[in-house]
Parts: structure tokens; sequence; C-alpha cells
């Protein structure tokens, strides 16, 4: 699945939903669900500073594609951590770095990646598509 | 709706309600619920009323102009000083310098009190409840002039430990700056008895009025305090205005910090006088528009009364404060016997982040996170609380919608 598919999905899993309830309880789902990163990655050099909660990062790539994992210790947060990892991990630096991510706004979700929600996660997206980048100037 | 919360306090909090016209927002399809006053206070209309009418009648630049707009500006802005020299009772008008927050008037101090009389190897005493905002600019100073910052502990209740205090006291001691009222925790400090105890050392005393001065009667003259700094827009005023009292003795014998039009007297190449109080501390066009509103802002909330309002605002923190205590597994942080209408809490496994997302889904907005007193935060052992701080605006059916607000979240989490 391309990135595009993938965040596709998304969007048509949440248009089932009708309420903020069911959309939240998906969520918070998808955040409990979420494999979780070993304590060896959850260092200070992975970890994406927001004012409330906290986001891990760690990346790594096997030349061809990168892969992403991810944690948080709140678990609203980790579940749109864990739509971020599904949708970018396993793609090439160079889609990661040019993909227009548009699901979180189509879901009506793009409040979370605003800066005044102080919870890192426009930051962690940021720093997916600085990863992405970095790979590819290391690929090419 | 309002019938209960009506008959218990001598206030008509349906008629207050409807001075605030933000109250009728509609927040995820839900009628706003509001209890981040610690943040800030929402405005009445009164006071929205002043600002529009200031630019629409009023608005020129102040103090210098000699046409008829400037001195009418000129005299609303003085109109403001004067009627907040009378809020807090302060001795003089001079005494009174509008800053642009409480954050701002600290600096002011510590930037020129602190720099021109503190030396190294002096004290200054803080507490563990301070905001970042009354910590960090006298770390700053310390770094800069090898002061040594001291601080006040305080209890599991939130309180100060005063026979702590009382021994930190010494000759050494020469500055003291403390909160008023706890952001985080609510907690009331007996000030008054702190203020005594560091003049009796000959130290001077800043008191950080910034939550207290909505909720307490604030009398600079009855204190003895040197400096007591506040932000209007906690005050249901405008943001962007801040006081700093300072007795007229210590204003003056302090150097000026920022320099610019207004606080200067004459000014050639080769040397500047300055002007006098207050104008010495106001350098440039100060925020006029936001001062002449502040006097509505204090005459509002005058008008109610600051003794009703602050027994409606307690009879809101005992209401939440069993409501909050029936539900499993929520701890309240901070129970000072002496406390404001503020709650801070946490649940038992659940994320702050995560409450204050799922409130807001259900149209209730509180504080959630460190409160900016990341020490205070350390000293529980907790990254953060939920926080819900109550305006004289605020019912208990609302709080009611907070409790099953919460019910929810725990529901959603558990």
């Amino acid at each position: 699945m391309t990135i595009n598919e993938k965040q596709d999905e998304l969007i048509e899993d949440f248009a089932l939903f009708d309420d903020w309830e069911n959309k939240y309880e998906y969520i918070i789902d998808m955040g409990k669900q979420l494999a979780p990163l070993p304590e060896a990655y959850k260092t200070e050099e992975n970890i994406i500073k927001g004012c409330q909660s906290r986001v891990w990062l760690h990346a790594e790539t096997d030349g061809e594609n990168v892969k992403f994992e991810a944690d948080s210790d709140a678990i609203i947060v980790k579940g749109l951590v864990s739509m971020l990892v599904k949708v970018l991990s396993g793609h090439t630096a160079e889609e990661i770095a040019q993909t227009n991510l548009y699901f979180m706004e189509k879901i009506g979700l793009h409040q979370h990646l605003a800066q005044t929600r102080s919870n890192g996660l426009a930051s962690m997206v940021k720093q997916m598509k600085t990863y992405g980048l970095a790979y590819q100037s290391l690929n090419g | 709706m309002l019938l209960e919360t009506d008959t218990i306090s001598q206030l008509d909090i349906a008629q207050i309600r409807s001075d605030f016209p933000i109250l009728n927002e509609v927040v995820n399809g839900k009628q706003l619920v509001y209890f981040d006053n610690a943040a800030t206070t929402q405005k009445p209309r009164q006071v929205l009323d002043a600002l529009a009418g200031y630019y629409e009648h009023t608005n020129a630049n102040i103090h210098r102009g000699i046409h008829h707009l400037a001195e009418k500006a000129t005299a609303e802005f003085e109109a403001s000083r004067r009627r907040i020299q009378k809020f807090m009772n302060a001795r003089l008008p001079e005494e009174v310098i509008f800053t642009y927050g409480t954050t701002d008037g600290i600096n002011l101090v510590a930037q020129t009190y602190g720099r021109a009389f503190l030396k190294e190897g002096d004290e200054i005493i803080i507490s563990t409840m301070e905001h970042h905002s009354n910590i960090v600019p006298w770390q700053m100073l310390c770094e800069e002039k090898g002061c040594v910052l001291r601080i006040i502990p305080i209890n599991d209740a939130g309180e100060l430990l005063m026979d702590e205090y009382e021994k930190m006291l010494s000759e050494k001691t020469k500055f003291v700056s403390v909160v008023h009222v706890s952001n985080a925790l609510g907690t009331i400090n007996p000030v008054a008895q702190i203020i005594e105890k560091a003049h009796a050392v000959g130290a001077k005393v800043l008191i950080d009025g910034a939550q207290a001065s909505s909720h307490i009667d604030i009398d600079v003259q009855a204190l003895d305090c040197d400096f007591y700094a506040f932000s209007l827009h906690k005050l249901y005023g405008p943001t962007g205005v801040g006081v700093l009292y300072g007795k007229e003795e210590v204003l003056n014998a302090m150097p000026p910090w920022r320099g610019g039009g207004e606080m200067i007297k004459e000014v050639t190449f080769e040397k500047t006088t300055f002007n006098e109080l207050p104008y010495k501390f106001e350098a440039g066009t100060p925020n006029i528009a936001d001062v002449v509103a502040s006097k509505t802002a204090v005459e509002y909330l005058e008008k109610l009364g600051k003794e009703a309002v602050a027994d409606y605002e307690n009879y809101l923190l005992e209401y939440a404060t069993d409501a909050l205590s029936s539900i499993e597994g929520l701890r309240i942080v901070g129970t000072a016997a002496e406390k404001i209408s503020v709650i801070s809490f946490f649940m038992d496994g659940i994320h702050h982040q995560d409450i204050g997302v799922l409130l807001d889904q259900q149209g209730i907005a509180i504080r959630t996170g460190h409160h900016c007193t990341q020490p205070l935060m350390q000293r529980f052992g907790i990254p953060g609380t939920s926080r819900a701080s109550f305006a004289v605006y605020n019912t208990t059916e609302e709080i009611d919608r907070l409790v099953s607000g919460l019910l929810k979240v725990k529901k959603m989490l558990g």
C-alpha cells in the first residue's frame, strides 16, 4: 500500500463513526494496541518534548525503507502516534520526505497537530520527515 | 437552569452570566463550560464596550499632545491609575506602575532593584510553589550577581512551612519574593506574616498577586509589602496590562529599566535625566486602551463586591471538592486550609492530557500540565495535574457537567 492508500483507509475507517466518543474510543484502542517501544529506545535523544505529554520516536533504515517505532505517555497521543507510524513506516526515505499528510485533517483531528496542543505531535511529524530527508541524502 | 445556584448567593449569577457573551459559545456541539479561569478570566460586555469605546471616541497618544483627544486619553489613562490605586489601597497614584503583566513587573524589580542593590552572597528567598515567573527572574539575577536563591518548603497539603522560612531568615536575606495565592494549588499564603518577618531582618518583599487579585482583598498598606504585582486579565480585564505597586521611596531609589520616550525628563547626547514616578518606569507608548478598560474591569468586580464574589467562589469550591472527591481514583492535589477556588487533581492511571482532550470534546475547558510550576510538581512527584478553576460566572450545574464528563473519561480510558 502506498502512503496515500493508507491515509485513505484510515479516513474510511473513521467515516463509520458518527460521534466523538466512538472516534476517540477507536483512537484509544489504537494507542493500546501499539507495540510497546523497547525501553532501550526511550532515550533522551529520541524524545520529542511537548509541554504536557512525551513522545518517543525511533527510526531505522535497511538502506531502502525506513521503519518507525514510537510511544507516548498519554494514550490519545499514543493512538495518534500509532496512526502516523502506520502511515509512514515501511516507505522509502524519499516518499516520507515528500508526503503530504492529509488524513488528520480529513478525520477532523487536525487540532491535535496545532502547536497549541503542546503534545509534540506536530514536532513528531516534522521529525519523521527530517529522518526521511536525512536517510535520502545518505542513500543519495 | 440556574435556579439552585441563584438562591445560594446574594449575587444574581444568571444576570452576571449574561454580561459575558463568550459563555454562549458552543464547543464541540455543547455549551461551553469555562473552568480555566486561573489562566485568564473571560471579559464582561462592559469591558469590551470600554475597549471599543476608547478606540471609537478617544484614541490618541497620551501625556504630550495638546489636542482634545490627547487630553481625553491622558485623563482616562490616569483615571485608571487612580482607580487601581484605590483598588489596592496604595498611598499614592505614582506608586502604581503599569506593566504588561505580572511577569513583566517581577522582571522589572529583579532587573532594577535587584541589579542595583543586591550583591554576591546576598540571599533571595522564594517558595516551592512559585510560578516560573517568580523563579526565573531571580535565577537570572543570582547568576549575574552571585546571589543565593533559597526555597521555602511546603507540606503535603501544599502549605508553606513557616518554621523553615523563619530559620532561613538572617542578615544575609536581602529579598523575599513569594506568591500570594498558588496558581496550581489554590493555597492562600500568610503573606502579612511573611512580610513582617522579612522586614525584621531588613529584607525587601515582593508579593506575586497574579492569582490573588480577583479573589481576595488587596491592601498594600496593611500588608506593608514593598512590591505587589498582578495582571488585569485574570481580573475580568484585558490582556497585556499588569500593575506593579512599589513603595514610593523604594521606587525612587531604583534606577530606571527600559529607556525610551515618556521615561525621560531631558535628553542630550551627553546625558539624559529621568522622569518622575511613575513615568520613570513606563518607557514607550503604553497599552493605553487596555489600561483604560482595566478601570471598567476593576469597577465591575467591585460593584459585585469582592466579598460576595469570594463567598460564592468558596461555595463553588466546596461543592466541587465534594463532588470530585466522590469519583473513585481521583486525588486532589493541594488541600490547604486556606484556598481560593482552584482544584488541581489527578486520576489513577490516566494522563492529564487525555483528561483535557476528552473534556474538551464535551465542551469543558480545564487546564492540564505543570501550570508553569515544574519544581512544585517535582515536590509532589507528579508530571502534572488537571486543574479546574472557578470564577464568579460559574455554576454548580457546570460542576455537575465536569463530574459526569470525568466519569465518562474514566469509562473510556478504564
